[in-house]
């Protein structure tokens, strides 16, 4: 699993110096019991199942400052996402289903929150 | 000049106020987005994993119809822009990924990702350049003070948008003096609003959008402009006390007078 999510991420997670400055950049930091620094040595340490089981993985949202500013160009946004596509493209791993959506609309949600949603949230 | 155009899911919708006043405006300036044939959805985020192949075929589709009108790329969506722009560096620098995609394809010629995408405001900046626009301006927004909310998506990652410096961005700034208000700078309107997590959290969104709002306020900014119909939503309607926000585009096309010839 752990040279799963290094070969469709594409990130070295030993280039890492632990710095932490992807957690201070990060905005969704207090949602995630595992913030972005420490997910980087979880990936390292093969800590995959203990990532896969957390919920916060889905509070990422993709903004991409960890990337921007990570000294070392480790992208830390790879790595959680390509745990999340290991969460959902396992059997029954989506979680959001097309019936959920009518309750999720209101009148002036964009689409592409929906096709956002769908991308991350589903396989 | 004719650029081709691709609008993208939202600006056909729920975001049409970005779409009808970005191209009044354009023929205002002097220049034409012709809108592709046939598009498909981008599918609003980039596919950061290596192995995910599908997910980017809209997108080169896109690139190679507008490569083969002879034209550059334009986008006014943050998330079509930010999809594309790099799908297309894939394309350029990925040979695995680029292999990939011309098989599912059955590409006879190949697509290297010779195709340049440009976001609407760079066309404003870089082929309009804004003192020229500054002259077509014939209701200058005098004494308004507008925050530019960028996000993350229109500047990161910086080594792949190549948009504007990623923590001090100028862009929308100079827009806003170019169209004859006053541009208000804060630090957050670089930070992430949690639009994605709108579906998720309500709470988490509105954390995001009043620490945003917070800090625009207290630095005098009476307005917010934007160029993705996420952050507009998750802005206005996350707010517990917002300011008000539009597209960048709406303020181009009052600033040039379009709006009241199409009343
Ligand atoms: S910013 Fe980069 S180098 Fe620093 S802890 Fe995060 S991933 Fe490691
Ligand atoms: S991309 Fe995800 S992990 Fe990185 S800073 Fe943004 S929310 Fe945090």
């Amino acid at each position: 699993m752990m040279d799963t999510i290094k070969r469709i991420s594409g990130v070295n997670p030993r280039k890492c110096m632990k710095c932490g400055k992807c957690t201070a950049s990060c905005p969704a930091f207090d949602e995630m019991e595992f913030h972005p620094h420490q997910f980087v040595d979880m990936v390292e340490n093969g800590r995959i199942d203990q990532l896969m089981q957390s919920r916060g993985i889905d509070f990422c949202l993709s903004c991409f400052a960890c990337v921007e500013r990570c000294p070392r160009n480790v992208e830390p946004a790879k790595l959680i996402e390509a745990v999340r596509l290991a969460v959902v493209r396992q059997q029954g791993g989506d979680h959001l289903r097309p019936e959920a959506i009518p309750h999720l609309l209101d009148e002036n949600l964009p689409q592409q929150a929906i096709t956002a949603a769908f991308r991350k949230y589903r396989k | 000049m004719t650029y081709s155009y691709f609008p993208g899911c939202t600006l056909k919708t729920k975001g049409k106020d970005l779409d009808i006043w970005g191209r009044a405006s354009a023929e205002a300036l002097g220049f034409h987005l012709q809108e592709l044939d046939q598009w498909q959805c981008c599918g609003a985020v980039y596919p950061m994993a290596k192995d995910e192949i599908a997910t980017r075929l809209s997108s080169v589709r896109a690139l190679m119809a507008a490569g083969e009108a002879g034209q550059e790329l334009v986008t006014l969506c943050s998330a079509c822009h930010h999809v594309i722009k790099r799908v297309n560096r894939d394309m350029q620098t990925d040979e695995t990924i680029r292999d990939r995609v011309s098989r599912y394809l059955g590409l006879q010629t190949p697509y290297a990702g010779e195709t340049t995408v440009l976001h609407y405001l760079e066309v404003l900046r870089d082929r309009i350049g804004f003192d020229n626009l500054k002259q077509k301006v014939v209701n200058p927004l005098t004494g308004r003070k507008i925050g530019a909310y960028y996000g993350c998506m229109l500047l990161r990652p910086a080594s792949e948008m190549g948009f504007d410096n990623p923590e001090n961005p100028t862009i929308l700034e100079d827009f806003i003096r170019a169209i004859g208000a006053e541009p208000v700078v804060y630090a957050r309107r670089n930070e992430c609003c949690g639009g994605y997590c709108t579906i998720k959290s309500k709470d988490y969104a509105r954390k995001q959008v009043d620490a945003i709002m917070e800090n625009a306020r207290a630095c005098g900014a009476q307005e917010l402009i934007t160029a993705c119909p996420l952050c507009l939503y998750n802005l206005t309607e996350n707010a517990t006390d917002g300011l008000p926000v539009a597209y960048f585009t709406q303020l181009l096309a009052e600033a040039l007078g379009v709006k009241e010839e199409q009343k």
